[in-house]
């Protein structure tokens, strides 16, 4: 499969839609976009997932939670992980960064200003406590491999940017 | 065997990120600060994550009953092609940055080139890799110019540490047989093509950073054809024990 468009059949949209991503877990994985295809064939769902990043620990239980979500709506499924399209944060539904923003986790910026703030400690990205863009960078790398450690210079919470990938 | 130079070609690529993602790993807790290692332990991440791609691609070119575990870890020293850059040790913070440094350019390019790949997985596996390793770059070159361009100390660590890994640079660059039928196919990349640019590369930044271009024209080889330095056997040691100590243990 070469194509960046989605191919999930409706039906199992609401049941796919109930399954988070187990590290942030107010995000559902159709919003996170690592779901690019889900259908029927001869009564057992075929879905097809992408990693965010190659080592993301959290692609298995996503694999066993789907599993388990369509066993309970009836269904038998297999799990494919597929590495091409590569995801990119642009997969991310604007109701997912949303969902990120209302977590504490600042929402990707675009490729550009990404590298502004990691590399050149441009001052833009906004503290999901306070909405201030006086922040500062403290790490290049945090929690999970997804994201980069912040903190705000005013309200002085600290919190996570989920890193721009392109 | 059917396509035993595939297999080989990809052990090759393979291989540099499991033993730089070992000696990563070896930081876990060790780091010098909390930011630093857990950027180390991301980066160590990452690599794992690659390699699993390349491994379980590997595993079925191979055709039998290895797993991608298998060849992680049941190979003997001799049979790891990793270039001997990646298996040195973690002297000091400067060594690790220095050698992360090292490598990343040369990742860099060479994912650059293998996403034209005619091999449709390799070519996936390299454009996901890269966008990982494009922020891996950007890790290590900001700490040689933040060491570089540090105190007098600093800036003396991290001279040390460039000339001492200076000398297995140029092995990135060397043709195994399997590298050239590869290249010949159009699976593979021309490794020497990415030599000009890298040293070009490697050495702007040395000077931003206050840096000397070390001038010694004396390289170490051997890596990418199972030679290597007396590291590596410590550190597969510690990489293999669950497995030699229960042998075929599952988590």
């Amino acid at each position: 499969m070469t194509s960046t468009e989605q191919n999930i059949d409706e039906k199992l949209i609401p049941i796919l839609e109930e399954v988070s991503d187990p590290e942030i877990p107010v995000l559902s994985i159709m919003d996170m976009g690592v779901v690019r295809s889900a259908v029927i064939i001869n009564e057992i769902v075929k879905v097809e997932i992408t990693p965010t990043y190659s080592g993301c620990p959290a692609m298995d239980v996503i694999g066993d939670d789907i599993k388990k979500a369509l066993k309970d709506a009836g269904y038998d499924s297999e799990i494919d992980l597929i590495l091409h399209p590569a995801w990119t944060t642009d997969w991310i539904t604007p109701r997912g960064r949303k969902a990120l923003e209302d977590y504490g986790i600042a929402a990707p910026l675009d490729a550009e200003a990404d590298i502004d703030v990691l590399l050149n400690g441009k001052r833009i990205v906004k503290c999901t406590n306070c909405g201030s863009q006086n922040t500062r960078l403290v790490s290049q790398f945090g929690s999970t491999a997804c994201k980069a450690q912040f903190q705000c210079d005013d309200c002085q919470e600290p919190f996570d940017y989920f890193k721009c990938l392109k | 065997m059917k396509n035993e130079n595939l297999y080989n070609y990809i052990l090759g690529i393979a291989d540099n990120s499991l033993i730089l993602g070992q000696r990563l790993g070896e930081l876990c807790g060790h780091g010098p600060t909390l930011e630093t290692d857990i950027a180390c332990t991301n980066i160590s991440l990452d690599l794992f994550g690659q390699v699993r791609s390349y491994f379980q691609y590997a595993a079925k070119i191979a055709g039998d009953k290895r797993t991608e575990d298998d060849i992680a870890m049941l190979r003997k020293e001799r049979e790891y092609k990793n270039v001997l850059l990646v298996e040195q040790p973690n002297t000091n913070f400067a060594y690790t940055i220095g050698r992360q440094f090292l490598f990343d350019v040369y990742h860099l390019a060479f994912l650059a080139e293998l996403q034209k790949s005619t091999d449709l997985t390799l070519s996936a596996i390299a454009n996901k890799c890269i966008k990982e390793v494009s922020y891996h770059e950007r890790f290590s070159s900001d700490w040689v110019k933040r060491l570089g361009d540090g105190t007098e100390e600093s800036n003396q660590k991290m001279q040390e540490a460039i000339n001492d890994l200076w000398t297995y640079t140029d092995e990135l660059f060397h043709q195994t047989e399997a590298d050239k039928v590869m290249v010949a196919e159009g699976v593979g990349v021309d490794v020497t093509k990415l030599k000009l640019n890298y040293y070009k590369r490697v050495n702007d930044l040395l000077q931003v950073a206050d840096l000397e271009i070390p001038e010694s024209k004396y390289f170490q080889k051997g890596g990418k054809e199972g030679i290597h330095t007396e590291h590596l056997g410590y550190l597969l040691s510690e990489l293999q024990y669950m497995q030699r100590a229960y042998p075929n243990m599952e988590w």
